[in-house]
């Protein structure tokens, strides 16, 4: 089992009141809302809660990136992912992720890798994302060519880590005259491609065909099984049966010394109460081309404003509470809970997304350390009567292509 | 009036095409967020003209071509389509985006376009202001914003759009988004290259567009050699809704003194 931290990096010194008088807290909310002497200390806070992580005993750091919005900080994953490279001695430093399709250059993506798992003595993992809707408007990367950049870019890098240069490529989306970067990745073939995600049916295939572990965020454990399904439907196509090592889910979940304080905190996870955590249009998370063409009929509706998101049905707390999205109380509780997600789920990695919204810094660190020191070690001893296995315990081949190479080599050996 | 359907099949595309009327043939491309099949303006219009309408690749009825990636692209399937149906001489009516089509292919053949009617044409990077970004708001709003009268959108599509045109706009917008993402709606060498275009032109602006600034409807004019302006009042963007009488009586007119 693979336990790790998470947080959104939520910028919770922004005016509230201001996102509520313009209706939303995404994208076109101007930045003159956003102060750099609260930016600096909270990045410091983040950076100090990421190494009192590893203290505590997690296995692993979780970060991501969002753009134009306070309910993420991380403009670029790359940044903390170096920092905690050089400061941190025993975590694996896993990206959920690189939004491929945001960038023009997936070889300076791959350099950048490769240094940052180099830094790290090989603790990085390589997670890949399409990036948001409303990503893609802030960066100004065409949502119709999203899924096309994604897979062409991930191409790319692979090859870039995995395939000794010069060579050329000219593709659809990105074109290289020298593939020749001088700097790769320290473990071999390449760091571990987890991909994460909630109900992208296009994704959920792709990472069963590559054989890549796909990180359910968030979503509720009959929506986890029916994700287990179609992952584990698209493997059985291309001929192997997933395990444990192939399923991840994050849980928003914190604890305190007491239920009340822990319920208390953990109303932060509603601090901005819409898509994801912020308040937007429902066109910036779903510009035309981005979401699955199988699923236009329901998005429209959604983009128009004439329906709920397909995607994450808004819940109250309690309700979240009931159905386990929210996990929140002391170390018991939250244990049994989390307990009945892993039997639920069966996941051989997890995260737990820690802190939120407006909770005191003070509270975000005993909510760490009374996860690490005791909610993990309870769930460490459930993961072993249940046979979790994370794909560091089970040594499963970074993909699919990657264990197909080895075994013609060691066919053509014999 | 009658309106008959046809598909042309024109370098592996399938274009879905109306027709009706009789008279000198008027090609009208439609804009960004595609056409109604029936529209008073069409009407109007056929009452003079022979009018072709065509539904870009990727729009209405007409399928997506994934090889299309830009503007030029479109505006070489349709001077193509048009060479291929003896149609080489008509007008061309290009109405905002449909505009900037018809502005490359008049481009394309700049002594074999005899008129150009441009309403609202994107295309160019206005000088001020920018052109409206539909990405930022919803396919409704969008419309809306075209119109000058707050009572023509539920005239033309009813006060809550069916799915159905929810998907259709969706469909128009993603193909809009593969032609003209970046720049947004705008080619910077188009100025340039209308310079040597022959065609009689008339540059039309609602004087009420807040969908494309009017300064470019300016270097239109002053781009094209034989080009002259025309404003059309109590209009937005969507001119053929909103004025569809007057609209077609300016390009009846424009027809007759060129």
């Amino acid at each position: 089992m693979h336990l790790m931290y998470f947080t959104e990096q939520p910028m919770k010194d922004y005016p509230a009141e201001a996102g509520l008088e313009i209706g939303y807290t995404s994208l076109l909310m101007s930045n003159k809302h956003f102060n750099p002497v609260d930016g600096s200390r909270l990045y410091n806070e983040f950076l100090e809660n990421y190494v009192y992580a590893e203290e505590m005993g997690v296995d692993g750091i979780m970060l991501n990136e969002h753009h134009n919005a306070p309910f993420c900080m991380q403009a670029k994953a790359n940044i903390f992912a170096s920092l905690l490279a050089g400061m941190t001695k025993r975590v694996k430093i896993v990206l959920l992720g690189n939004p491929l399709p945001l960038n023009d250059n997936p070889v300076r993506l791959a350099e950048e890798l490769a240094m940052i798992d180099m830094i790290s003595k090989g603790r990085l993992v390589s997670g890949f994302v399409r990036g948001g809707g409303q990503e893609q408007l802030a960066t100004n990367a065409n949502p119709a060519f999203n899924r096309e950049r994604f897979q062409e870019a991930h191409d790319l890098i692979v090859k870039a880590w995995t395939v000794p240069g010069p060579f050329r490529w000219e593709g659809k989306h990105f074109h290289q005259r020298v593939v020749n970067p001088w700097a790769l990745p320290l473990q071999q073939p390449h760091p571990r491609i987890w991909i994460p995600g909630v109900i992208s049916h296009e994704t959920i295939v792709w990472a069963a065909q590559n054989g890549y572990p796909y990180i359910c965020l968030n979503t509720s454990i009959e929506d986890t099984k029916r994700i287990w399904q179609r992952y584990d439907a698209a493997a059985a196509e291309v001929g192997y049966t997933p395990g444990t090592e192939h399923r991840g889910y994050l849980i928003r979940c914190h604890v305190a010394e007491t239920e009340e304080k822990a319920l208390e905190s953990a109303r932060q996870f509603l601090w901005m109460d819409g898509e994801f955590t912020g308040r937007l249009k429902p066109v910036w998370a779903s510009p035309s081309g981005y979401f699955s063409p199988s699923s236009r009929q329901t998005f429209v509706e959604f983009v128009a404003g004439q329906s709920a998101s397909p995607s994450r049905p808004r819940k109250t707390f309690e309700q979240q509470l009931a159905d386990l999205q929210i996990v929140a109380g002391t170390p018991e509780q939250v244990t049994r809970s989390l307990r009945t997600i892993m039997r639920e789920t069966r996941p051989g990695i997890m995260a737990f997304w820690g802190n939120e919204g407006r909770m005191a810094q003070a509270d975000a660190q005993t909510s760490i350390r009374l996860l690490g020191q005791e909610v993990m070690p309870a769930l460490r001893e459930t993961a072993k009567e249940l046979d979790l296995k994370s794909p560091f315990e089970t040594d499963m081949p970074v993909s699919r292509a990657w264990a197909e190479a080895q075994a013609q080599r060691k066919a053509a050996a014999e | 009036m009658e309106w008959t359907s046809s598909v042309v099949s024109v370098a592996g595309t399938a274009i879905h095409v109306r027709r009706g009327g009789k008279g000198s043939p008027v090609v009208v491309l439609h804009r960004d967020i595609g056409s109604p099949d029936r529209l008073a303006f069409y009407d109007a219009l056929a009452a003079k003209h022979e009018v072709i309408i065509p539904n870009h690749p990727g729009y209405g009825a007409s399928p997506r071509v994934d090889w299309l990636g830009n503007v030029r692209d479109v505006a070489a399937v349709y001077r193509a389509m048009l060479g291929q149906m003896g149609l080489g001489g008509a007008t061309l009516v290009g109405l905002g985006f449909g505009g900037w089509i018809a502005a490359e292919m008049a481009c394309f053949a700049p002594h074999d376009t005899p008129r150009l009617v441009l309403a609202g044409a994107m295309g160019i990077k206005p000088p001020v202001g920018d052109i409206f970004d539909q990405a930022l708001v919803s396919y409704i709003e969008y419309v809306r914003e075209g119109c000058h009268d707050k009572g023509t959108f539920g005239r033309i599509y009813g006060e809550r759009p069916t799915s159905e045109q929810l998907v259709l706009w969706d469909l128009c917008r993603e193909m809009s988004f593969r032609l003209a993402w970046k720049p947004y709606m705008f080619n910077h060498s188009l100025p340039h290259l209308l310079r040597a275009v022959k065609s009689k032109s008339v540059i039309v602006w609602g004087d009420d567009d807040r969908i494309v600034p009017a300064s470019a409807g300016a270097v239109y004019a002053e781009s094209l050699p034989h080009a002259q302006q025309a404003t059309v009042a109590n209009a937005g963007h969507l001119i053929e809704f909103e004025q569809p009488d007057a609209f077609a009586r300016l390009i009846t007119q424009f027809i007759a003194s060129t």
